[in-house]
């Protein structure tokens, strides 16, 4: 029986093992299951669709008064609500679905160097919805200008000031959310309690802000996840809201949080 | 080379393992028996570094498992279950373990065909059959060409056809000088297979012994004579210091003489023997003997059979 491997390389106690091999592992597997696909489909189809159906039914739909004062790049990126739940869902399933079939002891029998998978994994993720992220929310900007009827008051350009950071900042939003749900996979494990969390931390924190007087609402609102994150893909800055970068700062923030307690617990708990 | 020095993990008031400390040397097969809930799984599982121990420490080759760069190089394992995301082909579940220890394509193709999926290796593992979930396993410990295999219950859910090609598999590694340590709770398997065993129950080492000293040493072991002067020769025996019971009419149970001794002492006085026989208590008597008290799921016989009382 002839057992022999590809050329032996060096073993030994070195510091570091190769951390290409394991982004090239990490690579390997977000591309060999299908959701990643039907995810990052879904997420194109959702920010490029609604804007083009925003951009054939607006203009017939609304005053002329509501047209010239809109917020239209944002408008032109309102397939976010939907694509943000997909990319998030990614994010979580990147990690969660390790811990769900048992890949995770295989994974981590390759790499005992936990730290350093869970690096591979985030960087791999990264560059997956960075690129689709920011291609889709052009693509959907785009889409929305070409249905609408020439000389329309809503239409901008991407030399307009703020037109290019809040496109290009929607797709950095999609990013740093499905990192969100990623670090939150790496924390809860479970695929249906991190993305229940996900939906939860970015939908309902909104919903009780609101019970509270109308001052705090003002102080509050601001730094919540969602309100934080959108903020960058604002052109028409509103009372009570952080400034674009900023706002994209604290959201970004949330993210860090979940995924450094991602980090650390993946060290110190059993697989 | 696996040495374990009083290993021990606690799940929260659970002792799942208990000090315990073994060796399991290269070029022979070693077989991790136990009842169900002995602490089997829990050891392997320890070995690898996905859980950590309590106390003690166990090294895989002299070092710490997860101080490894590359460390499919160093012990292919198969965990209990499938530890496979079913979603992916196995061509892909085994490339992309392949990469992360810089491992190229042609080895999976290699082992792919080692174990017989390569017609299936494009298919969803998800679909594989729990036969086929465990070739994969295997070909994935196959991956590195490692000097070390553990594996966890390989000839579960196998076909008569895939056990006998594990066995093979496990004989021909150890004959190449590797070290194999094979977890399993059936006894038959494991005296066709291992050449030592180390056995546990309820999370302790009950024994760590060779096959052999394992079968030779058991109280089971008994010499039988049949004879019309039993009487006479039960009386010569005992005065031989030899145990002696006797069976049904003319038939007797000796402990602690060899059939050797009995024949020569009943030759010598003139004695007629009808039969004598040697029993040796099967690997499966013994292993019950020794771990009767470490069952954690026992059944009561009188559940068993109905109506006994």
């Amino acid at each position: 029986m002839q057992l022999v491997a590809s050329p032996r390389p060096a073993v030994g106690p070195g510091p570091l093992p190769h951390f290409a091999d394991i982004l090239r592992s990490e690579f390997c597997k977000l591309r060999t299951v299908r959701s990643t696909f039907w995810a990052l489909l879904a997420a194109v189809v959702f920010n490029v669709a609604i804007a083009a159906v925003l951009g054939i039914l607006l203009p017939g739909h609304t005053s002329a008064h509501t047209q010239a004062t809109i917020d239209s790049t944002r408008v032109s990126l309102g397939g976010l609500h939907l694509s943000q739940v997909v990319v998030g869902l990614l994010g979580v399933l990147v990690i969660s679905s390790e811990y769900g079939t048992g890949m995770i002891r295989s994974t981590l029998s390759a790499v005992p160097q936990r730290r350093q998978m869970l690096a591979a994994k985030t960087a791999v993720f990264t560059a997956a919805a960075l690129v689709t992220g920011i291609a889709s929310c052009f693509a959907a900007y785009f889409a929305f200008e070409v249905f609408l009827p020439s000389g329309s008051s809503m239409r901008t350009t991407l030399s307009d000031p703020g037109v290019l950071r809040a496109v290009t900042g929607a797709g950095l939003y999609l990013t740093v959310l499905g990192l969100f749900g990623l670090g939150l996979g790496a924390v809860i494990r479970s695929s249906a309690g991190a993305i229940a969390t996900l939906l939860g931390v970015l939908f309902v924190p909104s919903i009780l802000v609101s019970l509270l007087p109308q001052s705090w609402q003002d102080t509050v609102g601001a730094y919540l996840p969602m309100n934080a994150g959108e903020s960058v893909i604002t052109v028409h800055h509103q009372a009570h809201t952080l400034a674009p970068w900023p706002g994209f700062g604290v959201f970004s923030l949330y993210a860090a949080a979940a995924l450094a307690a991602g980090f650390f617990l993946i060290t110190h708990r059993d697989a | 080379m696996i040495e374990a020095v009083g290993l021990s993990k606690h799940y929260g008031a659970t002792v799942a393992v208990d000090d315990l400390s073994f060796t399991v040397p290269p070029g022979q097969v070693t077989g991790f028996l136990g009842p169900n809930g002995a602490g089997k799984s829990t050891t392997m599982r320890l070995i690898l570094g996905l859980d950590a121990p309590t106390s003690g420490s166990v090294t895989v080759g002299g070092r710490p498992y997860t101080s490894y760069r590359r460390p499919l190089f160093e012990v292919g394992a198969l965990l209990e279950a499938k530890a496979v995301h079913g979603g992916r082909s196995a061509y892909s579940h085994l490339l992309c373990l392949a990469l992360s220890n810089g491992i190229g394509r042609a080895r999976v193709d290699q082992v792919l065909d080692q174990v017989g999926l390569r017609s299936v290796a494009r298919k969803r593992s998800g679909g594989f059959s729990l036969g086929m979930g465990q070739r994969l396993g295997i070909a994935a410990a196959l991956l590195g060409d490692p000097p070390v295999l553990m594996l966890d219950e390989p000839v579960n859910g196998l076909d008569p056809e895939g056990i006998l090609w594990i066995r093979n598999l496990l004989k021909s590694l150890a004959a190449e000088g590797r070290t194999v340590l094979l977890s399993s709770h059936l006894m038959g398997e494991m005296s066709l297979t291992a050449d030592r065993l180390i056995i546990v129950g309820r999370g302790r080492l009950i024994a760590q012994t060779t096959v052999q000293d394992f079968l030779s040493s058991g109280a089971g072991s008994f010499v039988r004579v049949r004879s019309p002067q039993a009487g006479a020769l039960t009386v010569l025996l005992k005065a031989q210091g030899a145990a002696v019971a006797l069976q049904a009419g003319d038939t007797l149970s000796i402990t602690g003489a060899t059939s050797d001794a009995v024949g020569e002492l009943a030759r010598a006085n003139g004695f007629t023997l009808a039969e004598l026989s040697e029993h040796q208590a099967s690997l499966e008597d013994r292993y019950m003997e020794l771990t009767r008290d470490y069952v954690d799921y026992r059944t009561s016989e009188d559940a068993l059979v109905p109506g006994t009382k």
